[in-house]
């Protein structure tokens, strides 16, 4: 494989992730806000839902994947040998 | 006690500044015992700890370009993490936050997903790629990608509005602690907060700025949660806060049917910026145009927080590209502490006041009774809580108690009735807190003033000396400004903040993002995206509200944003595509952006 195959393949992979963290960061950030109302007729752990998920639930996500994307983005580079030497 | 180079201590010598701070504490408990006033103790708290930041501004002190513009780029990942946290958390996250969800209940809360999910948006789309790039400032990134003074100019113009929008309510905010922990007129304190905020970064820029903001961090998030874990566990209520308000807030529903809550009449009379609770607290709007007007506002924030030139220009000084994007995984971890905090804190207060089983309660009693509690007198003469009892009745009901935001987190350790060492330490948090924001924007601003607007566009031959002796003069100039703005308090801080992310996403979110992710935006795209949605915003802001035109679908003036980031991202793709595509050293440069191995784009362009 050459160089510039090496490129557009790290790119594409690159681009994927960026495509699966964004549809999650869209989904808890507006998707399930959204419905609220909706989600507030049940209960987590003594919360309304959807209170719980703008005040702790989506803010908790955040956390889960931007610490797996920032794994998973090093993985990528580690395959296609673009990471940083330590 | 230290060997080897300052980085590979810094776990020890921070660890150490916590313990000397936790002893300072400690001191100030056993002085309080021995019968020293709260005055005083106020006075040492915010005068030691500012004191503290000076010291670690000073001997952070260089003439170095790299360590001035970047802090030589060797910031270990969980250290910048911990000083962008503070960067990030101005005097409103910490004085208004609390209270904002108080009164504000679920509407608010968009607030507080919309101030952490932006750095998802930061880790994937910018930060890493910006390392990568090695610039100095966000208006370096555009003048080099896109080539050009007027690309670079226009960056810099809507760095400074959004910036400085943004600064005056942080030096507002220290103006306002230091006058009530010092006693000194607010005008006073405005100008005490700047010296300050001046001595943290004028002789060391980044590298003391990001120094003393780590310091600044660890006594604000102390600050923050020392008050509300032992608030949780003194009223019984729970060990771990956070877990346990579920119960509370379904409490809180059922009290405010019990209190009226929807069916009182307004009551009249009550000073400026007091309220009394109107909102229910768990309840989401119903229908389309609230789900709208909650997600736009946290769109708003997000894209705000990706393009917010003070954030961005954190990630530049860490030793790698890897580096960078855990650095933003750490920020949000940290900022996360307190942001899962306030909800919490808004919840109890407004229990501790509305629930008659629980000793602390107001609403219900006598009127007589709540006036004679030691705290409503003190924060009344203060003017920030007000008793009105419109009825005549002699008993307080929900419409007849006022009170300002800030009392929910000022006065926490007072209505829980904890030691008043806990308020001195509320009040160096604060401080903290708003000292902070206010260095990386006073910061980001001169910095992109000196290094693009003189060194880049007006004389690219300057010296080294002359660059950053530009770059003092210029700090101490606009910091000036900054606080003389303020003395005036023309907006509520909150207004001014939420404008901040609102002028940063309108104009820079599409130029930056497009210049990495679109190899075929060009310098004409780029500048007609800058413009375009830099003036349709401000229009829009300026014809809602102060031109009294009605918002269009609940587009108010917090979500201005919403109106800016569509045009400028017509505008950019259309003149693009209207216009030849970039050179191939362009393009050339953004494949190399793309990838984290090898040397900075900027280091290879000045080797050429």
């Amino acid at each position: 494989m050459n160089e510039a195959d090496n490129r557009l393949m790290h790119w594409q992979s690159t681009k994927r992730l960026m495509i699966i963290t964004l549809s999650l960061w869209a989904f808890f950030s507006f998707v399930v806000h959204w419905f609220a109302d909706a989600l507030n007729a049940f209960s987590f752990l003594g919360f309304p839902l959807g209170f719980y998920m703008a005040a702790q639930g989506s803010e908790v996500a955040f956390v889960i994947i931007i610490f797996w994307f920032a794994r998973a983005q090093h993985k990528i580079d580690l395959q296609y040998g673009f990471a940083e030497e330590e | 006690m230290f060997k080897g180079d300052f980085i590979s201590n810094l776990p020890k010598i921070y660890g150490t500044y916590t313990g000397g701070f936790l002893l300072f504490v400690i001191l100030m408990a056993i002085l309080e015992q021995m019968g020293v006033g709260a005055d005083t103790i106020g006075i040492l708290f915010v005068a030691f700890t500012v004191f503290i930041y000076a010291a670690i501004g000073f001997l952070s002190r260089t003439m170095e370009v790299g360590a001035y513009y970047v802090a030589g780029r060797q910031v270990p990942t969980v250290f910048n993490g911990m000083a962008t946290a503070a960067d990030w958390m101005s005097g409103a996250s910490f004085v208004a936050m609390a209270g904002g969800i108080y009164f504000g209940g679920h509407g608010y809360l968009a607030f507080v997903v919309g101030w952490t999910g932006g750095y998802i948006l930061v880790a994937s789309l910018m930060a890493p790629y910006l390392r990568k790039f090695g610039c100095y400032t966000v208006p370096d990134f555009i003048g080099t990608r896109y080539g050009g003074k007027l690309s670079r100019f226009c960056a810099v113009v809507i760095l400074v509005v959004a910036s400085f929008t943004y600064v005056t309510a942080q030096i507002n905010a220290t103006g306002t602690i230091a006058s009530r922990a010092l006693q000194i007129p607010f005008e006073v304190g405005v100008w005490f907060g700047l010296l300050g905020i001046l001595l943290c970064s004028m002789l060391g820029g980044m590298r003391a700025v990001t120094w003393t903001q780590v310091a600044q961090y660890i006594v604000l998030i102390i600050a923050y949660l020392v008050p509300v874990f032992w608030m949780s566990n003194k009223q019984g209520f729970g060990l771990i806060p956070q877990l346990v308000y579920g119960d509370a807030v379904a409490r809180i529903t059922e009290l405010e049917q019990l209190h009226g809550l929807g069916t009182l009449e307004a009551v009249s009379g009550a000073a400026g910026g007091l309220r009394a609770l109107t909102v229910p607290y768990a309840e989401a709007g119903q229908g389309v145009l609230a789900s709208w007007k909650f997600v736009t506002l946290v769109l708003c924030m997000m894209a705000g927080t990706a393009s917010l030139p003070h954030i961005l220009m954190r990630y530049f000084t860490t030793p790698s590209v890897k580096a960078a994007r855990q650095s933003v995984a750490w920020s949000l971890f940290f900022i996360f502490l307190l942001y899962c905090t306030a909800p919490a804190l808004a919840t109890f207060v407004k229990l501790q006041i509305l629930d008659p089983n629980l000793a602390t309660s107001l609403i219900g009693k006598s009127i007589t009774e709540v006036n004679s509690l030691e705290w409503v007198q003190k924060w009344s003469n203060v003017g920030f809580l007000q008793v009105i009892d419109a009825n005549g009745d002699g008993i307080l009901q929900l419409n007849e108690f006022f009170m300002r935001g800030d009392i929910v987190v000022l006065a926490t350790p007072e209505i829980a009735g904890l030691p008043y060492v806990i308020s001195g330490l509320v009040a160096a948090g604060g401080m903290a807190a708003a000292m902070s924001t206010a260095d990386g924007l006073l910061l980001a601003i001169a910095n992109a003033l000196s290094h693009d607007l003189y060194y880049k566009i007006i004389d690219p031959n300057a010296e080294t000396k002359k660059r950053l002796l530009v770059a003092r003069a210029l700090l101490l100039i606009i910091g000036a400004a900054g606080a003389f703005v303020a003395s005036l308090k023309l907006t509520s801080i909150l207004g001014a903040v939420a404008w901040a992310f609102d002028f940063a996403c309108s104009g820079l979110l599409f130029p930056i993002v497009l210049g990495i992710w679109w190899k075929r935006a060009n310098r004409q795209g780029a500048i007609a995206g800058m413009i375009g949605g830099f003036v349709a915003g401000t229009w829009y802001l300026y014809m809602v509200r102060f031109a009294g035109m009605d918002p269009w679908i609940g587009i108010d003036h917090l979500r201005f944003g919403i109106i800016g980031m569509p045009v400028s991202l017509v505008c950019m793709v259309v003149v693009s595509l209207m216009t030849p595509e970039p050179d191939a050293e362009i393009q050339a440069m953004v494949d190399d952006t793309r990838v984290p191995v090898g040397k900075t784009v900027i280091e290879t362009q000045t080797a050429k």
